[in-house]
Order: C-alpha cells, then sequence, then structure tokens
C-alpha cells in the first residue's frame, strides 16, 4: 500500500472534521478497504477509522419499537445482540465472511460501500431499514442507488442503521464458490402491512427490491406463490460463477426458500 | 497391535511440533545483515512487442540500489529446460528462450520486465512504478486449437509455429489400434478438458540471494523441492557459476504440490543480484503474484475413444490430446504430457493396443508444469471417464466392466511402455465395495430423494507410475538430469546418526518417516536419528522431491547407505567380541554371537568406531559414515480404487460430497497414519479440481481468476469424512523396502470418481448427459440440467 496519515477520532464530531482533510477515506473496519489498499488500487492520503468511535457502536432497540445498531458495530456483535430482537438479521450477521471479517467488519462500512454481493444491503432494503448519517436520516429505498452507490456524500458517515422488526424474516444465500460471497442472496421480510423481498449478488444494479414477488407474496405468503415469477435476466451479473440466466433462475429459489423457511 | 516405533508404527510427526508452534524456519525467516529487497515489474499484457523500458526517473528515486531489465541478461544464460521430447516423426521438440527478464517481446501477464533492488520494498515499488514501459500489443494467443492453425500468431517469433511438438506412443500400434476401431462391437468417445489450475501452496515462493566476495561463495535461499537441482540448472546453465561455489538451501518449506519443483527467474535474479549489488537480494511472492508466476497446472483438451468387442471386452483405445505449454517451457514441462501420462493410458486394463497423441503447444499464459499427480490424473480422468460412459452406453454396470478388463497377472507389460511389476485391483475393488457402503447405496439415494435431492455413486480405479525413475530409461525419453537419489548416513561417536538424504521433506514428514526405517533396520529408538535435508552444502547430490519418489528412491538410497553402515559395524563388532563375522546378528540395537550370551551394544560399537583404541585399523577405515545413490530399475506403480457418492440439489445444480472412499495399494507402509493423511490432502486437491477449482484467461490473455475472490480452493467444508484404506498391499519387486509412495495417489484417483458420481446423479433425475466438464460447478450443473 502506499503511505497515509491515520486519524482515530473518538466522537463522530472528530471524525467529521477529520473527514474534511483533503482526500480523505473513511474506514470502518476495512474488509474490503484494507485489500484494495494492499492491492494500491486506491491512494487516500487520510484514513479515518470509525471503529473507536463509542457513540457509534452498539445493538438496542428504540421506542418505536426498531432494532438500532450503530455504524461502527461488528458482524459478531450484531449476531450475537441482535438475536434476541431481530433473529433473521441476528443470522445474516452471522454468516457473513468468516470470524475474523465478522470481528472487524461492521454494518456501516458493509452498507457505506454497497458491494453488490454484500450481505447488510439485502438486510437493510428487505427490512425498510433507516440509514442514519452525521447529517439525515434515509430510507434504505432511498440509499442504495445501484453497485458501489449510495445516497452518501462526501464525508458523510452512516452513525446507525434503524431496522423495523418484522414478524417473521429470513435470509437465505447461495454462495458464490471462490469469495463465499452471495451469488444470490434474498431477504424476505413479512410484515403486519405486506412483505418486502431484498435480493443482493444477482443484479448489475446492486442490491433490488423484488417487487413481483413482494405483490404474490402479500396477498398469499407461501413458497408457491413465488413458483411461477420469472425475473428477467437482463440486468443480472453473468461471470464466471454463473450467468444472468443462473443467477435469475436462483433469486426465485433463494425467495421460495427463504419464504419456506419462514412458513 | 499396532507397533509402536520403526516401519509400520504411526509414530507422530516430530516436524509437527516446530511447525504447530510457530518455529519453523521458512525462507522468508532467514534474513541477512544489510539485505536489499527486489520488487519484479510484470507485464499487465498478454502479448506485446516490448519497445521501450525507461528507468532513468525510478533510478534516481529514494532507497533504490539498481534497476535491472532484461538487456542486463542478454550476455548470460536464459531459463534451462530440463526435458527434450523427440516428436512423433524424430525431430526434437521446439524449444523458445527464456530470459530471465522480457526481452524484445512480453509473452504472458506476469511476465517480469524489470526488478527494482531498493532498501525497502515499499521503495522499490515505488520506482516501479515509476518505470516507464512501452508495449505495442499484438493479439493474445489464447486457445490451443487456434493457436495451432496456419497463420496463427506466433508466441516465439523464432520458431516455426505454436506447435512445441507432435509427439506420439504406440506408433508401432496405430495401423492395429485404427483395424481394432473399425472392427468394433462398439465405440464410445469422449470429448472432455482437464481444467488448469493454480497449485497454490500456502507459503508463496520466496528468494534470498546472498553472495560473499572474499570468498567467491553465492548462497541462494529458495522454496524449493530440489535445491540441488536448483544448484545444477541455474549453476550451469543460467548464471555460469560452479556448484562448490555456490550453496542452495531450501529450508522448511510449506507445500510444493509440484510448483516449487522448478527452476524460476525470480532464484536466478536473486543470485545474480546479490552479486552485482554487492548486499544480499531478497524476494517475497505476493500471493496476486503466485497466482501469474508461479507455474501452473494440468490444461489439456482431449478426445478419446475406447473400442469394445461384442463380450465388452476392450480392444482398443486412442486419444489426440493438446496439452497447454504456457508461454514457455518450464523445467520439466514437456515431459508431463508425453511420459507421465501417456505411459499410463492403459490404466488398470488389458487394451491390447494402444495409440496416443499428444501436441504440446505454446500460448500467451503462464507456463505449466507438474502438479500433483502431473500427466497420471489427466490419463486417468481421461480413462476412467471414458470407462464410465461405455458401460452406461452398452447398459451394463460400471464396475463390472471394470473388472472384467481388468490386468490380473503380473508382472504386466502395456501397450504403452511400462510394466506394471505389482498390483492386484480384484483386491482394491472388493475393498472399495466394502468400505464405501456399496450395498447400502440404494437406500441412500431414497434418503436423499425423499428431501428433494439427487443422489449419484461414481467409482473409478488408477495406476500411477511412481519413484521417477530409471536414469538410463529417463535419459532415452529425453531427461537431462539422472534421477537417483543419495543419503549419506553419518553416525556418531555416542550412537546418534544423521542422515542426510538429497529427498526434501515440504510436508510429507520424512523427517518421522525416513527415521523410522533407519531405526527398524538397526534396532534403536528413532530419536536418535535426525534427517537432515535441503541443504546441498550438506547434503551429497540429490535429485529431491516429485512424483511421490522419496520413500521409493530416496527411502531406498538410505537403506543401502545403512546396509553399509551395519556391514561395517559387525565388522567392529567381530573384533570387540573376538568372534567371526559371520557369525555376528544385529538386534534390538546389539550386536551378538549367535549361539552365545555374548553380545556388545550398539553404542560400544560406534565408540569404538571413533575411539579405536581396540579396534581392527589393519581391515577398516575409523569412522562411521556412509553414502549410497540409489537408481531405481523401474517405476513402481501404486493403484488403488476410489468411489464418490454426491447429493445434487436439481433447483440449484449445487453438489455436495457425502462419501468418499479409497481404497489404495501402496506396497509396504512406513508410518500409516502419514499415509493416510498424504491421502486426505490429494483427495482434498482432486475434489477441488473436480468441484471448484478453474484458472481461466479471457481472449485478451486477462487472468479472470487471479485471486481468491474468483479462484475456488477446496475449504473443509466442502469435503466429507473419508473413509481411506491402505491394507491392500501387493509391495514393489525392485526396491528393497518394497515401497511405492502416496503422495499423489488422492489427486490423481478423485477426479473422474466425484464427476462420475455427478453424471449418475443427474441420470437418476433423468438427466442422461454425457458428460460435464471440471469444475463441475452449480451452474454449470444447472445450465447442463436446462439442456436436457
Amino acid at each position: 500500500m502506499y503511505n497515509f496519515d491515520v486519524e482515530m477520532p473518538s466522537t463522530v464530531a472528530d471524525a467529521v472534521k477529520a473527514m474534511a482533510r483533503d482526500e480523505a477515506q473513511p474506514m470502518s473496519g476495512g474488509q474490503t478497504l484494507i485489500p484494495t489498499l494492499k492491492a494500491r488500487l486506491a491512494a487516500p492520503s487520510v484514513l479515518v477509522s470509525l471503529t473507536g468511535i463509542d457513540e457509534m457502536k452498539g445493538v438496542c432497540m428504540d421506542d418505536a419499537g426498531r432494532l438500532c445498531i450503530g455504524g461502527a458495530t461488528t458482524h459478531a456483535r450484531v449476531a450475537a445482540e441482535a438475536a434476541a430482537h431481530y433473529p433473521a438479521l441476528a443470522s445474516l450477521a452471522a454468516r457473513i465472511g468468516d470470524p475474523a471479517v465478522r470481528n472487524r467488519g461492521t454494518i456501516g462500512g458493509s452498507i457505506a460501500n454497497n458491494d453488490p454481493s454484500a450481505c447488510y444491503p439485502a438486510g437493510a432494503l428487505g427490512s425498510g431499514a433507516t440509514i442514519t448519517t452525521n447529517k439525515r436520516e434515509i430510507a434504505a429505498d432511498d440509499y442504495f442507488q445501484g453497485m458501489f452507490e449510495t445516497a452518501l456524500e462526501e464525508g458523510e458517515i452512516v452513525t446507525e442503521v434503524k431496522f423495523p422488526v418484522p414478524t417473521a424474516a429470513h435470509y437465505e444465500k447461495f454462495l458464490q464458490p471462490a469469495s463465499r460471497f452471495p451469488l444470490v442472496a434474498a431477504y424476505v421480510a413479512k410484515f403486519g402491512d405486506g412483505v418486502r423481498v431484498a435480493i443482493t449478488g444477482a443484479s448489475n444494479n446492486g442490491v433490488f427490491r423484488w417487487g413481483e414477488a413482494e405483490a404474490a407474496l402479500g396477498a398469499n405468503f407461501a413458497a408457491d406463490a413465488v413458483a411461477g415469477l420469472a425475473v428477467d435476466a437482463t440486468d443480472m451479473i453473468s461471470d464466471l460463477h454463473g450467468t444472468a440466466e443462473y443467477r435469475a433462475h436462483l433469486i426465485g429459489v433463494m425467495t421460495k426458500r427463504a419464504v419456506a423457511a419462514i412458513s | 497391535m499396532p507397533k509402536d516405533g520403526g516401519i509400520g508404527a504411526s509414530s507422530k510427526r516430530r516436524e509437527d511440533v516446530r511447525f504447530l508452534t510457530g518455529n519453523g524456519n521458512y525462507t522468508d525467516d532467514i534474513n541477512k545483515r544489510g539485505q536489499a529487497h527486489v520488487f519484479f515489474l510484470r507485464s499487465d499484457v498478454a502479448h506485446g512487442v516490448l519497445k521501450s523500458v525507461d528507468t532513468a526517473a525510478a533510478a534516481a528515486m529514494d532507497g533504490v540500489v539498481q534497476i535491472f531489465t532484461g538487456a542486463d541478461f542478454e550476455a548470460i544464460g536464459g531459463m534451462p529446460c530440463g526435458w527434450q521430447v523427440t516428436d512423433k516423426n524424430g525431430e526434437v521438440m521446439q524449444e523458445p528462450k527464456h530470459p530471465v527478464l522480457a526481452h524484445g517481446k512480453v509473452r504472458h501477464v506476469g511476465e517480469p520486465i524489470a526488478a527494482v533492488v531498493a532498501d525497502t520494498l515499499a521503495q522499490a515499488r515505488d520506482a516501479a512504478e515509476a518505470i516507464v514501459v512501452e508495449i505495442d500489443d499484438l493479439p493474445a494467443v489464447i486457445n490451443m486449437k487456434n493457436a495451432v492453425k496456419e497463420g496463427a500468431t506466433k508466441v516465439h517469433d523464432d520458431l516455426t509455429s505454436n506447435l512445441c511438438y507432435d509427439w506420439a506412443l504406440g506408433a508401432e500400434n496405430k495401423d492395429a489400434v485404427d483395424a481394432a476401431f473399425k472392427n468394433a462391437a462398439h465405440v464410445t468417445t469422449l470429448e472432455l478438458v482437464n481444467n488448469r489450475l493454480v497449485a497454490n501452496p500456502m507459503e508463496p515462493r520466496v528468494a534470498l540471494g546472498d553472495y560473499n566476495r572474499s570468498d567467491d561463495q553465492h548462497t541462494l535461499y529458495t522454496t524449493s523441492q530440489n535445491p540441488h537441482v536448483i544448484r545444477l540448472l541455474m549453476g550451469a546453465f543460467v548464471l555460469g557459476i560452479p556448484e562448490h561455489k555456490l550453496r542452495v538451501v531450501a529450508p522448511d518449506v510449506g507445500g510444493g504440490f509440484g510448483t516449487k519443483i522448478f527452476h524460476y527467474q525470480e532464484e536466478a535474479f536473486c543470485t545474480f543480484a546479490a552479486k552485482a549489488c554487492n548486499r544480499p537480494v531478497k524476494w517475497t511472492s505476493s500471493r496476486s503474484e503466485a497466482f501469474i508466476s508461479d507455474a501452473h497446472g494440468r490444461d489439456h483438451v482431449s478426445k478419446i475413444e475406447l473400442a469394445l468387442d461384442a463380450d465388452n471386452n476392450f480392444t482398443a483405445l486412442r486419444t489426440d490430446t493438446y496439452a497447454n505449454m504456457g508461454a514457455y517451457l518450464s523445467t520439466f514441462a514437456p515431459s508431463v504430457p508425453t511420459w507421465l501420462h501417456g505411459i499410463l493410458m492403459a490404466g488398470n486394463y488389458k487394451t491390447p493396443v494402444i495409440y496416443v497423441n499428444v501436441k504440446a503447444v505454446f500460448t500467451n499464459t503462464v507456463p505449466v508444469d507438474a502438479y500433483r499427480g502431473a500427466g497420471r490424473p489427466e490419463a486417468t480422468y481421461q480413462l476412467e471417464r471414458l470407462v464410465d460412459k461405455a458401460a452406461h452406453e452398452l447398459k451394463v454396470d460400471p464396475i463390472a466392466l471394470r473388472r472384467q478388463n481388468f490386468i490380473t497377472e503380473f508382472p504386466y507389460a502395456t501397450p504403452v511402455a511400462v510394466e506394471y511389476d505389482t498390483g492386484d485391483y480384484v483386491a482394491t475393488m472388493d475393498k472399495l465395495e466394502e468400505i464405501s457402503d456399496l450395498a447400502g447405496f440404494a437406500a441412500r439415494r431414497k434418503a436423499s430423494e425423499a428431501k428433494g435431492k439427487l443422489r449419484g455413486f461414481g467409482v473409478n480405479c488408477y495406476i500411477e507410475a511412481c519413484g521417477i525413475a530409471p536414469s538410463n530409461l529417463v535419459g532415452q525419453l529425453g531427461a537431462r538430469a539422472g534421477l537417483y537419489e543419495s543419503a549419506t548416513v553419518r553416525v556418531n561417536a555416542t550412537g546418534g546418526l544423521v542422515v542426510m538424504t538429497g529427498s526434501h521433506s515440504h510436508g510429507q514428514g520424512h523427517e518421522t518417516s525416513f527415521a523410522q526405517v533407519v531405526a527398524e533396520m538397526i534396532g534403536i529408538d528413532e530419536n536418535m536419528i535426525e534427517i537432515v535435508h535441503g541443504d546441498t552444502s550438506k547434503v551429497p547430490m540429490g535429485m529431491g522431491t516429485y512424483g511421490s519418489r522419496s520413500i521409493a528412491v530416496g527411502g531406498s538410497a538410505m537403506v543401502r547407505a545403512t546396509e553399509k553402515i551395519i556391514a561395517k559395524a559387525k565388522k567392529i563388532a567381530s573384533h570387540l567380541l573376538e568372534a567371526s563375522e559371520s557369525d555376528i546378528e544385529l538386534k534390538d540395537g546389539a550386536f551378538s554371537v549367535a549361539g552365545t550370551d555374548k553380545s556388545v551394544a550398539w553404542g560400544d560399537v560406534t565408540l569404538a568406531a571413533y575411539v579405536p583404541h581396540n579396534y581392527p585399523l589393519e581391515d577398516i577405515e575409523p569412522g562411521l559414515e556412509e553414502t549410497a545413490f540409489y537408481d531405481p530399475s523401474n517405476f513402481t506403480y501404486p493403484s488403488g480404487a476410489y468411489a464418490c457418492e454426491v447429493e445434487l440439489d436439481p433447483e440449484t445444480g449445487q453438489v455436495t460430497i457425502e462419501r468418499f472412499s479409497a481404497a489404495d495399494d501402496f506396497g509396504n507402509i512406513i508410518n500409516p497414519m502419514i499415509v493416510t493423511g498424504q491421502v486426505h490432502g490429494g483427495l482434498a486437491q482432486g475434489i477441488g479440481q473436480a468441484l471448484l477449482e478453474n484458472c481461466v484467461y479471457d481472449d485478451e490473455g486477462q487472468l479472470l481468476s487471479a485471486s481468491y475472490m474468483d479462484y475456488a480452493m477446496p475449504r473443509a467444508s466442502d469435503l466429507p469424512m473419508y473413509d481411506v484404506d491402505h491394507s491392500c498391499q501387493t509391495p514393489c519387486t525392485h526396491n528393497p523396502l518394497g515401497v511405492k509412495g502416496c503422495g499423489e495417489a488422492g489427486a490423481i484417483g478423485s477426479p473422474p470418481s466425484v464427476v462420475n458420481a455427478v453424471l449418475d446423479a443427474m441420470r437418476s433425475g433423468g438427466h442422461d448427459i454425457g458428460h460435464i466438464d471440471m469444475p463441475v460447478s452449480p451452474s454449470r450443473v444447472w445450465a447442463a440440467m436446462q439442456k436436457s
């Protein structure tokens, strides 16, 4: 990697100040960023580590019954502490990467990066979460804007993610054999007023909601309800590990299995 | 009762104490005072004319010691190839120049163009980025069949084409083979790809060159399976340094799998630069560099045909293979698809006539060379897939068809140049049926189907040629080296022994198993024996470890040297006991006079050898140290039968291995636990090839699977608990231990049974697709099931 300065702020305010420096790059666990730096594919002049900010860490329930996770909370901590409140999300966190990744990587880092094959974007979009930054609150539907693209502005920091807790939910993922990221994964959340289905790993546009499945499952929450739905392969990723058609097919299978796991 | 020491005991691996406690001494652990670091600037295009390499700005940067380019090596030899294959017309292969640093052209992504030596690695890397390289891109030659077409772009302008050689085995049988196909009652034809692999040893390659101006001594520390071979190749052919001025040390090595046999440019560079810069120069490969600079494995495209008579007897076999050499000939590359592949095409079967044709092709890819099994997995995969396909076409049981055609009498001279000394293929198949619980498969299939899964059972046999090899034979076949092994046994005054072996251990556990052999021969505790390897200044000329040769060839050399030790010690004992030498017996570490209670302990004899006060000085010299070189009279032929049982999810195409059974015949076994471990490791790599691993280039010659994000290595969770048995033992008839070797069997024997099992599962779901190429990934399985 190239040389850079490191800042380790202990408050959000200090982090924001540090982010104002030229070519500053936030780092929240570094599970994607560190390999990128090692390959010299990025050259920030200063790395602002967010994992020393206590106010951005932790798992709790707010008065509205939402599960609130600090942006700098590790996957391992979510897996352990969210299990009693939102088991499907805790299970998602518990299956990200391997133990080393789960003890370093954070939810804020994951959704700020918005890798098209990451797990958390599916959990956040599928739950209809609200992303809180140092500036504002953003609905998940507005936040995820495409492959590696989000609504975040330059220097904006994800401080917290608030998850409405569905009556039932399940995250079903099919692993890419090499990276063990999702090749395709479906997050299905059943709420009193409807069903949300978020798909990750599949699309060239990153995580997305599968509207037809949501409508079908809203009318009849059963695995069979999605059996006949076909997904258009046009915008799906095609690579060494699967064609667009295969991914489109897996969307249906993963969604069906997620529904079956709930019902 | 299991033995607690000596031959046949599962002694715990003594080397694991240092490996598991972080006390191993790997090449990267070695640092020399004042050492500089080298960073190689590597080509990011597959093929192009190297117009200019401007190092001026880079050379002025902080910490830079010196920058080298291809021009600096013009007057120096290129990388040598250790095997010259003669083609079917009697012409020698086309052998391109292989420069240490690219000169004139770049020929694969990853080829080193310049080497920056600097005080720190970061400085070297910074300076490398400041080097301005001008390359005129040329079309990349990637597809082998296109590469040998008339008018194809040439990888090497000074060669006549991209064809390295067009080799045949069994040319004298060609007419008989063709006639057998004409007269056949049934012909089964199969076209398949043996997927390119990256070896991925846990420890990446490292080289550290050191030079002492005061005595003109060069030392290279390197991650090698055969330091003497590196000393010879690099000293004699690349740098012109005589052996007595060059020491090569390969200390603890973290896995080789073949890819650390070869002599690489980085080794020659560090040795050369240490003198040129007058300071030690070190290179440690990154994992990313390993993908584009370690020799790759496999990469064959084959058509194979089997002729059968009306009674389903095999009557002839014909193969047509394209073997990828990559851009240059790596050290032993030409031998892999020929003499390590063609000679195995008879497999376990008495097919009377066989014709093998192999075309080796240059492409703009990383050189391809031996990888665990080297040629034998490619042979086994073709043959055992073909036999399975024939059985299904003929609607006969695949095991019965194999049994019907087994070779049952030994020695057996195959129509492809080799003679199997021993084997019992019926016994290993019987054992396989037992340990794989073939009888219970139908019930297990039913249970899988109840869960909505398909279940398949696949078998294969294998034969391999190990213990490479008789030097006079390989000399005729084109080897530019002998393939003996050496050992020196040094007995110390107080009775302990040091064995210096030319074999090299990089995971095999030689320090334990070799000690067991000597302990057994003398009747002393294993802990009295130390095994030394991997340093040309300590060990006599040796050929190293590959091709499952260590115990068969290196072990035999050690036995011969120990026999000499025992013979001399008996002379000393007879003197001390005042008895006739012919009456002296050695048992449990003591020499006794037959029929009496007179004896003298091992330690008293060894002490007498070094304090020869009461000693037959008029007859023998003091001291107790002997050397032996052993040159095998034949290959050894381990064999076996493997079975794989898979479950297939028809919705996703995901295959999981539910059971894997291996019944091997390795001849006599020194340490059963180590043998089991070797089989386990080999199976992981074979299953990895069958299900997961795939090295893929795009049409521009860019490596698509260039990191673990896209190159799928097998993990523990991908593998079942294995059922491994090596109780079927037909000892090798021509080496003193009766051993055959076990290091590669798992990787050779497992891919076909995995694929056979997947196809069986698919057939049970109504998808009779005939063949599917490796790796049998979920997407491939799903796509194949959509089409059938």
